[in-house]
């Protein structure tokens, strides 16, 4: 059992127990020890977690209370604990992006988003679940179980990063770094009650980031409020000459836009594509009703068209395979993780090709299938050719979008939390979870998920999305910070303070 | 099997149409797309990290002097450069591949169209054919596998393999001719001349070291044959072309070997062939007659390229002279022949000689030195000439010792003896090893009284008039001075003795 200091510590914004830190009213390590003693205490439940690091994670706490005993300066999120996505390299530690095929492996290097965690002193609690290789919306797909979203555990917690999604709504951190390669970082919010947030391609290094869809994956913050988001976004980001799509100009100061949170006279747009059919009554509610918030607050709504959107869901189950196709072909058994079959009689190729059989998941075989296909001589030009050329369509309109609005506003997913089991077996039903996740990565500019209600019918989370141009990642936070305010005023709490006692 | 036919009956029947594909490792410092040296022969895979290895969620970043050196070759072979292209992934699961795709470029190459003039010598004279170049683009280059054990050196059939990666992601400069036809009899000398200039040029740009034998210039050969006025036939590709002497080698015994298929009424399979230096035969490889599917598509994780405009321009205008233009300027200057020149190139002397003319040396006393003691010093020592310890400089001074009959040729060549054995300079090492030329009067006028002495019947001859019996004297003069006395001299002084004239 926690003491009720501890609780109290685990359910603090990542802001707040960054200024406690930075006063001396708690240490780095008391913080992180009370996250580590939540995770002993609810992750059987919710399985968040696939490894935790405790001594890493206690080793950088130490090293932050010792920085501020010397009385050296503590960066914004000094000594605040996070749950790094299973994706992204991390020194020594096991990596396995929710694989079999990678069980054991231990990088021998950082990513670019853990050495610059590393270097604002912020431990790393572990590594969080996932959909394997991220692929799939419900974490159902991780070859090590499923997570369960807090709010019913009998319900996925959203994929792929339903780990990091479920251990921020959980309270066994306040900060998570999760990837959005088609929504793994917003669809999870969306239906955990959280914030996520996918800046814009480039914003973000990818070094170390394991590659599912190069094209479209970028990590971002996982966080309970808008705030966190901005202090974990503006850690993480900016330009890394190791990734070549990262962008070199400087990133926009979301921090500033956090606290400003003003939607006055901003143009609002309103996705036509983004609503009606398929979309749960009460997540058209909630959302609505958030629409008419940020008008209250000054912003004018306008409905907007992207005809494009249509057919993005389509062309994203062409790029995306066809780029994991070639990525993950690297997972041979040759070099590391899984090797199955090398009896000394086998040959390369049958020792390859038993490995990828043994170690990969249906999801993603299917995928590796669907990107061979659409790849191959002669139908290269009518699929992988043809979703390019969507995507420049879905490109420009956001750019016609943007002509007119300085933001757009869509749900960020159709329903709320499914149950575990209900849609595992059938792919189309799992892949319409993103369909309005998914026109974002296609035209590499930025979103925002974050709470807005509990629908009616079912009392579970719903997210609005909030879609700004590339690297005007700011606006995000405006409107983000604007509407989470009014919210938090009109309940008098946070939607994430709802969440049932496990 | 077929039996090959003769040569000279293949080409007399059939028409040959030969293909090159020239792979040049770069001499960038760094690889393609990681901080990794490329230093030629370190300990296996220790020249590697996360990118090299391809480990997950590594990416590469590409070396900006590789595209730089890419251009430069494209400019020099008269190629139009890409004002946008992109990199390419091709996919295909082998273990020498860390990532199981090579980066490389496919439909979108950075330099295209182009051509290389050579030369080759026939019976008529030099004959010049323009050999049209298809594209140059750059890639990375693969690990290196061994297999140990099993009897053919390949992976089927071998006990275990072993992997280097220190070789994957060096920088590689791929170079594809167009089809050369009408060539005939001469196809295997135009495929080597092709080759010799090639690397001839990649020499004078500074952009590799181009050994074949070290692997950093590799040639693979392809050779189909027709009949007079029918359509190409079937091309074979030959690999493990080592050497410029193979490239002609492989092209003739290809050109034998279908020759032979074609007229016992054969079809020639489309496939890879290996190229034995030992037996200089090919034999056949990897199948081509299915096509293997690569999937190539655009390489997502690196930013398209458009060099531009002027820096390409800049690049053409610091472009050095082609090195045809180059030699026939030098052959000139030298006051030498085609022959000469020739066998400068083959000895691989020729930026020596022209380094020691540049510090000062006569360029017959630099040509001398190349082509003969340094290069059979270096024969025998196995190495490069270029690579023994010996500096324009200290050959310069050397030839100053000469001029001034401090050294004669004899002590010269011991000087350079201890020079290359790192005894220090000329200078040093003529004080330390005694190395003087003896032009004591008085000591060589008591030599040349002994030695008369010693022959007096030559000493008669002489005395008669016979003057070209004095070398016998001088001979063994020199001898007895153990070759310090200057030849000339002793000539001088023996004569004056005896009181006859040269003439």
């Amino acid at each position: 059992m926690s003491t009720p200091l501890e609780r109290d510590l685990i359910r603090q914004s990542a802001a707040t127990l960054a200024e406690a830190i930075a006063e001396g009213e708690v240490s780095a390590r008391e913080v992180t020890q009370a996250h580590l003693d939540r995770i002993a205490e609810v992750d059987d439940r919710v399985h968040a977690f696939l490894h935790v690091d405790g001594q890493g994670a206690l080793a950088t706490a130490d090293a932050v209370d010792a920085s501020r005993a010397a009385g050296e300066p503590l960066g914004p999120l000094a000594g605040v604990p996070l749950a790094l996505k299973d994706i992204l390299a991390m020194k020594g530690v096991p990596t396995t992006c929710g694989s079999r095929i990678l069980e054991g492996w231990r990088p021998p290097y950082d990513a670019t988003v853990v050495e610059r965690l590393r270097a604002a002193g912020i431990p790393i609690l572990g590594k969080t679940n996932m959909d394997e290789f991220a692929m799939g919306s419900s974490t159902e797909h991780s070859a090590y179980g499923p997570t369960h979203n807090p709010w019913d555990l009998d319900r996925i917690p959203g994929g792929s990063g339903g780990g990091s999604a479920a251990a921020i709504a959980s309270f066994e951190a306040p900060l998570a770094i999760g990837t959005d390669t088609g929504g793994s970082i917003r669809q999870p919010a969306a239906v955990t009650g959280t914030v996520g947030v996918k800046p814009t391609y480039g914003g973000v290094s990818r070094y170390g980031l394991v590659a599912l869809a190069s094209s479209l994956d970028q990590a971002g913050p996982c966080t309970r409020t808008v705030m966190d988001a901005a202090l974990l976004h503006s850690v993480i980001g900016g330009h890394d000459p190791r990734d070549s799509t990262s962008i070199p100009d400087p990133m926009p100061d979301v921090v500033a836009a956090a606290a400003r949170a003003d939607v006055r006279g901003m143009r609002i747009g309103l996705v036509r594509e983004l609503t009606g059919e398929g979309y749960q009554a009460g997540v058209e509610q909630r959302f609505r009703e958030a629409v008419e918030i940020l008008e209250h607050l000054g912003a004018e709504v306008v409905e907007v068209s992207c005809p494009h959107f249509d057919y993005a869901l389509g062309a994203y189950y062409l790029i995306l395979p066809s780029e994991c196709s070639s990525n993950l072909a690297r997972f041979d058994g040759m070099r590391y993780g899984l090797r199955v079959g090398d009896d000394g009689d086998r040959s390369v190729e049958e020792v390859m090709s038993l490995t990828r059989e043994a170690g990969f998941g249906p999801e993603v075989k299917r995928r590796i299938m669907l990107g061979t296909y659409a790849l191959s001589s002669g139908y290269y030009d009518a699929y992988y050719g043809q979703a390019q050329k969507v995507r420049t369509l879905i490109q420009r309109d956001f750019d016609a979008a943007f002509a007119q609005c300085d933001v757009l506003v869509s749900p960020t997913a159709p329903t709320t939390a499914f149950r575990i089991g209900e849609k595992v077996d059938d792919p189309l039903a799992m892949y319409l979870n993103d369909v309005a996740t998914i026109p974002v990565n296609m035209a590499g500019n930025c979103a925002m998920s974050l709470p807005v209600g509990l629908a009616p019918e079912d009392g579970l989370p719903v997210g609005l999305q909030v879609m700004a141009p590339p690297m005007a990642d700011d606006r995000l936070y405006l409107v983000g910070g604007a509407l989470e305010g009014a919210l938090r005023d009109r309940w008098g709490h946070l939607l994430i303070e709802e969440v049932p006692s496990l | 099997m077929s039996t090959p036919v003769p040569y000279a009956e293949a080409v007399a029947e059939f028409e040959p149409v030969i293909g090159m594909e020239v792979h040049v490792e770069l001499g960038t410092e760094s690889k393609i797309f990681c901080g990794c040296p490329t230093a030629f022969g370190a300990p296996p895979n220790t020249q590697v990290c996360p990118v090299c290895l391809g480990l997950p969620g590594s990416m590469p970043v590409m070396n900006a002097m590789a595209i730089e050196s890419t251009i430069r070759i494209g400019l020099a072979l008269n190629c139009s450069i890409a004002q946008w292209c992109r990199m390419a992934r091709k996919n295909y699961f082998y273990p020498d591949m860390p990532k199981d795709y090579q980066v490389s470029q496919y439909d979108e190459p950075l330099c295209v169209d182009g051509y290389l003039d050579v030369t080759v010598p026939t019976d008529d004279g030099p004959m010049v054919v323009r050999v049209g170049i298809e594209r140059v683009h750059l890639e990375e280059d693969t690990g290196k596998l061994t297999h140990a054990g099993g009897a053919t050196g390949r992976i089927h059939g071998a006990d275990y393999s072993l992997v280097d990666y220190n070789r994957a992601g060096i920088p590689l400069v791929e170079i594809v001719t167009k089809p050369v036809t009408g060539t005939g009899a001469l196809a295997p000398e135009v495929a080597r001349a092709y080759v010799t200039e090639l690397r001839d040029i990649m020499r004078g740009l500074g952009v590799s070291d181009v050994k074949m034998e070290e692997g950093s210039l590799r040639c693979d050969a392809n050779v189909s044959l027709n009949l007079p006025g029918a359509e190409w036939g079937t091309r074979s590709e030959t690999k493990n072309v080592n050497s410029l002497r193979s490239v002609e080698r492989a092209v003739r015994s290809e050109i034998e070997r279908q020759a032979g298929v074609l007229k016992s009424g054969g079809r020639v399979v489309q496939e890879t062939r290996h190229f034995h230096e030992d037996t200089g035969v090919t034999t056949p490889g990897r199948s081509k007659e299915h096509a293997e599917d690569y999937r190539y598509f655009p390489e997502p994780d690196l930013v398209p390229i458009a060099p531009d405009r002027e820096w390409v321009e800049e690049l053409r205008r610091g472009l050095p002279e082609q090195p045809s233009v180059h030699r026939a300027r030098l052959a000139e200057a030298w006051g030498i022949g085609d022959f000469e020149m020739a066998t400068l190139v083959n000895a691989g002397v020729l930026e020596l000689v022209e380094a020691s003319v540049a510090a000062g040396v006569a360029p017959d006393a630099a040509r001398k030195w190349w082509a003969g003691e340094f290069t059979r010093i270096a024969n025998e020592s196995g190495v490069e000439p270029g690579s023994l310890a010996v500096a324009p400089a200290d050959i310069a001074r050397v030839e100053e010792l000469i001029a001034s009959g401090a050294l004669n040729d004899k002590l010269a060549r011991q000087v350079f003896e201890g020079v290359i054995a790192g005894e220090g300079t000329p200078d040093e090492v003529v004080a330390a090893r005694g190395l003087a030329v003896v032009s004591d009067d008085g000591a060589l006028l008591a030599a040349i009284d002994e030695a008369l002495a010693a022959q007096p019947d030559v000493a008669e001859k002489i005395r008669g008039g016979k003057v070209q019996a004095a070398g016998a004297i001088v001979g063994a003069v020199m001898k007895a001075t153990r070759g310090q006395a200057d030849a000339g001299k002793v000539r001088e002084l023996l004569l004056e003795r005896l009181g006859v004239s040269d003439s």
